[in-house]
């Protein structure tokens, strides 16, 4: 039976749900314990689950992330949560030169079954350091599994499957997703590689994940009203990208955006663009377009961030534009 | 873990030895920095500051203390928490605020915020938000400055939770190895959000781990305003004569929550009370008081020139200009790449 609870509601019961039903696994990271997690993701859990098992970590990124790969070697389960994808990088190395790389270096002997989560993303007006949508760079990364869960049910059910992974798995939460509220099914079991049709459309692809996920669906909306209907696609998963499920969507509409709030520069839009050209450029009737954020550090001003980040308006700009045929 | 119970009282020779006016300028500058910043929080209320806002109400002795040791020439490296440090060196309150604003006439036009204030002409080198962050730079600047022969200090704040960080133990080391002219100044309010030191460092005397990397360590009082600058002076001219880094611990408090978002589950209203016995501005205006410097006239006239500073903050900042939205992508290399 579907229950109606917010984004974070449903990590916290992902992350509660993990602790009972498994004794190895750890959920470890700065803030996470007595402060409740900075974005109140895992309030009560230490409470429930005792200090052993809900570890608040010294502002260490690099070491708690490698203790993290340390502990799943050592036959753990651990849930390491960095506060956003902004610090993610003091503990780039342990990420990108040990645990992506363990299983292949070692010629198959370890692996690495460790989950990372941390919030990602702009529109907090929280400036160039705290706004980041580092996602398509780990999204590059052979050795790794990437999710992008943009909604409740995915923020609840995703998290199930990242552990059953035994290798690593990183998790972005975009951060203006916390306080959304939408329905649950917590027996839903979902394959956490497979892509989603959010919303079914003939006309263009919209192929989108994460935050940019309810600007892409509002733009639908107002499309439909002027009689474009835009099927929604949302990835899921950055890695392995369910590139299948895309190309079949934009065999069919002939249209494909990419809106992805990462930098256009070699950007998980970019790539997805070039798979379309390299697999469905017959079937195309436009080139690919993109709706990625300016090639700028994240201002502070409202209206400049505002000016920064794909918004619902742009993403509409760009469809009527590729259906005037001048896109 | 409560205030150090300072043994001997250094800033007790300051206060027997600097005129009044100079000890009101003190106060003054801690006030300051107090009602601006409770200016701030209002207007965040009210919508006019956004993101994150972060208060060092509290620890005002710290920058006040330091920043007097400091000349013009040296260099100012800061964290997110910053406020205090930019007003005490000197930037305007009209540059600062307007910055808080968002607007085009903020020390970083509006493209900062409050976490990210900066500006050359008084050698502010930023506030930076990653924690740590500004710890290599500092030493950087000060390379500069050795090979470059100028005597300049660089004088880096940063909290206790960047104890933790790899950078911390990096920089301290590389800084005492080269004998870089740093002072490394941290500001221990103790805690690094809702995480308490006793439950960060394994070491919690942060002044001891300076002896790690063979350079000079010392904590002071960080609530006494006196006391910091007199250490700080004394810190400030072994670094200017080149005897090396030095690490200053302040220990201090913060009264207000980490940021606006923080509902703060993680300390006792009676700590905090506790701590508030040892406000850095009553400290300093009940000494003042006990030696006949200051009465109730000159505390309401010091009160009244910070509120109408202030008041002209604001009333900048609001007439300020919005960057002009064509202009989004100023600034992010030089005009020559752009
Ligand atoms: C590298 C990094 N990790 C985490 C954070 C999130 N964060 C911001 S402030 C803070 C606490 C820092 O504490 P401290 O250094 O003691 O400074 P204080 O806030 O007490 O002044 C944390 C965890 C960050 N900004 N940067
Ligand atoms: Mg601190």
């Amino acid at each position: 039976m579907p229950t109606t609870m917010t984004y974070r509601e449903a990590v916290r019961a992902a992350l509660a749900e993990a602790l009972r039903s498994d004794e190895r696994v750890l959920l470890m990271g700065e803030d996470v314990g007595r402060y409740g997690g900075a974005f109140a993701c895992s309030r009560g859990l230490l409470e429930e689950f005792g200090p052993e098992r809900v570890r608040d970590t010294p502002l260490s990124e690099a070491t708690f992330v490698g203790a993290g790969i340390g502990a799943a070697l050592g036959g753990m389960r651990p849930i390491v949560e960095i506060m956003t994808c902004n610090f993610a990088l003091l503990a780039l190395d342990q990420i990108v030169n040990h645990a992506a790389i363990m299983r292949h270096m070692s010629g198959g002997q370890f692996s690495v079954p460790l989950v990372i989560r941390m919030a990602s993303g702009g529109g907090r007006r929280v400036a160039a350091q705290h706004s980041n949508s580092f996602e398509g760079w780990f999204a590059r990364l052979p050795g790794v599994t990437v999710l992008a869960p943009a909604t409740v049910q995915d923020a609840r059910t995703m998290l199930r499957g990242a552990l059953r992974e035994p290798d690593p798995v990183l998790i972005f939460e975009h951060i203006l997703l916390y306080p959304v509220q939408g329905e649950v099914d917590e027996q839903a079991d979902t394959d956490i590689r497979r892509a989603a049709v959010r919303r079914p459309g003939r006309d263009v692809s919209l192929i989108t994940y994460g935050g940019s996920l309810p600007k892409t669906l509002a733009a639908a909306e107002q499309l439909a009203a002027e009689g474009i209907e835009a099927e929604v696609i949302d990835l899921r998963c950055l890695r392995p990208l369910d590139t299948e499920l895309f190309l079949d969507s934009v065999r069919r509409t002939h249209r494909a955006v990419v809106v992805d709030e990462a930098w256009y520069t070699g950007s998980l839009a970019a790539e997805i663009s070039a798979l379309i050209m390299e697999r469905a450029f017959y079937d195309l009737d436009a080139p690919v377009a993109r709706v990625c954020s300016a090639e700028v550090p994240l201002p502070y001003a409202g209206h400049l961030e505002d000016a920064a980040l794909p918004q619902a308006a742009a993403i509409e700009r760009t469809v009527k534009e590729m259906m005037a045929g001048h896109g | 873990m409560s205030a150090p119970e300072a043994t001997h009282r250094p800033g007790q020779a300051l206060l027997s030895g600097l005129p009044r006016e100079a000890l009101l300028e003190r106060l003054r500058e801690m006030l300051r920095i107090r009602r601006f910043e409770e200016r701030c929080a209002e207007l965040y209320t009210q919508g006019k500051i956004h993101g994150f806002l972060h208060l060092c109400i509290g620890e005002e002795a710290v920058a006040v203390g330091a920043m007097r040791a400091l000349r013009p020439e040296d260099n100012v490296v800061s964290t997110y928490r910053e406020h205090g440090h930019a007003l005490a060196r000197g930037i305007s309150a009209a540059a600062v605020m307007a910055e808080m604003f968002g607007k085009a006439n903020g020390c970083s036009r509006g493209r900062g915020g409050s976490m990210h204030l900066f500006d050359a002409q008084h050698r502010f080198f930023g506030g930076h938000a990653i924690v740590g962050g500004g710890l290599p730079i500092a030493v950087g600047l000060a390379l500069a400055a050795r090979m470059r022969q100028e005597a300049r200090v660089t004088c880096c704040f940063f909290g206790d939770g960047a104890v933790a960080e790899g950078v911390f133990h990096e920089s301290l080391n590389l800084a005492a190895l080269w004998r870089l002219p740093v002072l490394f100044l941290c500001e221990n309010n103790l805690y690094a959000m809702g995480t308490h030191i006793t439950r960060h460092q394994s070491q919690i005397d942060i002044a001891r781990k300076a002896a790690a990397y063979g350079l000079p360590g010392q904590a002071v009082d960080g609530m006494a305003v006196l006391e910091v600058e007199e250490a700080a002076r004394a810190a400030v001219a072994a670094v200017r004569a080149g005897e090396g880094p030095r690490l200053l611990e302040a220990r201090t408090y913060r009264f207000r929550a980490h940021s606006m978002y923080d509902p703060e589950l993680y300390r006792s209203r009676e700590e905090v009370a506790q701590w508030k016995q040892r406000d850095p501005i009553d400290l300093l205006a009940g000494a003042l008081r006990q030696a006949d410097l200051l009465d109730d006239a000159a505390l309401a006239q010091l009160e009244g020139e910070v509120a109408a500073e202030i008041d002209l903050a604001v009333a900048a900042a609001e007439a300020g200009p919005w960057e002009p939205v064509q202009d989004l992508l100023k600034d992010v290399h030089s005009p020559r790449f752009a």
